[in-house]
């Protein structure tokens, strides 16, 4: 069947996963800009949208440039008292664990939060993440490896597998 | 992320035990959830934003009905379809995803006008509708049909031969009929007022219950 879902079918399918792409990417307190200016942009190409296509791919690639945007003019907005956010983040009060998650998460590079989310959050294979960072396949792989080690390296609760407690 | 009973088996029942790994920072980074409000939040605001740059080619909701729970779609240029439940509510989405345009998104406050109508007329405060329509999905005599019916009164009825009748072609019953049953806008447009000569029912679109709960509605009121 290629007929194209309504876009409402795609929203549905796939807010969480473009969600949780946008925290890693831009962290938690910009990922709600991220997240509508995604799917606002997805809207508005939808219908240009191959009906066969991996619509998972196609909004991580949009979300990539809408993250990219957002992060730009949040240094546009420069001062730290100009940053009054007009609408709270949509994860509420996180736990402390997902804090130092996401402390966590923002110690990465930006290459490398962007290969982790695509390839771990997503679930991209790596050819694809490359083609969305613009190197070869096996530097998303590395950049994404690297960020993760980095990753269980300093979250607290990643210790696991055989660490002491 | 320390758990109470890490350090010892409990002998029975559901508690935790601890052979239990912790969850490795990737399935932590692909398992955080959104709430649904936070995320019902973030639709509304794509409603918002959709509509202000012109890209709710068709906006729908739902509204709860004595005869169920209706699904109103509309374009810019008005109410472009009602459906039953028994239409199969994301059938009838996919359908004016091909027919119309994919960019469908569920955004109830395009359809505040609509709602409230429909609410006034099964609450017997309203006789008439006052919506811009958009007859797109239907097309030649089944239009002419439906455009018709809006002019048969509150409370009345009118046979499918007098319609075809009045739509000058007095042969067309059966045409008449499938006008009526292909009707984009039950309800609204009130198919339902088209029975039988002999005063039985007929068919209709949502069942012939429901042509009896808005006959008997609009007979009492």
């Amino acid at each position: 069947m290629d007929r194209k879902q309504p876009f409402e079918s795609v929203v549905t399918a796939h807010s969480q996963t473009v969600m949780r792409v946008c925290r890693v990417v831009v962290g938690v307190h910009d990922a709600d800009d991220a997240w509508a200016e995604t799917f606002l942009a997805a809207l508005r190409s939808y219908p240009d949208l191959p009906a066969d296509a991996n619509v998972e791919a196609w909004l991580v690639t949009i979300a990539h440039r809408k993250a990219i945007d957002v992060l730009r003019s949040r240094r546009r907005r420069a001062l730290p008292v100009d940053e009054v956010p007009d609408q709270t983040s949509s994860m509420g009060i996180p736990g402390a664990e997902d804090q130092a998650l996401w402390d966590a998460v923002k110690t990465l590079s930006s290459k490398q939060r962007q290969a982790v989310a695509y390839h771990y959050v997503a679930g991209l294979p790596y050819a694809e993440v490359a083609l969305i960072l613009g190197g070869t396949t096996d530097a998303a792989r590395r950049a994404a490896a690297d960020g993760i080690a980095r990753l269980r390296s300093i979250y607290p609760g990643a210790t696991a597998k055989g660490g002491t407690r | 992320m320390n758990r109470p009973n890490s350090s010892h088996r409990v002998p029975r029942g559901s508690q935790r035990l601890d052979d239990e790994v912790e969850p490795d920072v990737t399935v932590l980074l692909a398992s955080t959830t959104t709430g649904d409000e936070a995320l019902e939040r973030l639709h509304r605001r794509l409603e918002t934003a959709a509509a202000r740059e012109g890209l709710l080619d068709v906006a729908y909701t739902t509204v709860d009905t004595p005869v169920g729970s209706l699904l109103l779609a509309a374009t810019d240029r008005g109410l472009v379809r009602v459906a039953y439940v028994t239409e199969d509510h994301d059938r009838i989405l996919e359908g004016l995803a091909d027919k119309i345009s994919p960019r469908v998104l569920r955004a109830p406050r395009r359809l505040d006008v609509a709602a409230r109508e429909i609410d006034e007329y099964f609450a017997g405060q309203r006789k008439h509708f006052d919506l811009p329509l958009d007859f797109s999905l239907s097309s030649g005599f089944r239009q002419v049909v439906q455009r018709h019916l809006s002019e048969i009164a509150y409370g009345h009825t009118e046979s499918y031969k007098d319609v075809a009748a009045v739509v000058g072609n007095p042969k067309a019953v059966r045409a008449v009929g499938s006008a009526c049953a292909t009707n984009p806008l039950p309800v609204v447009v009130p198919c339902h007022r088209v029975v039988r000569t002999d005063g039985t029912l007929g068919g209709y679109v949502g069942g012939l219950s429901a042509k009896a709960t808005l006959l008997n509605l609009e007979s009492a009121a």
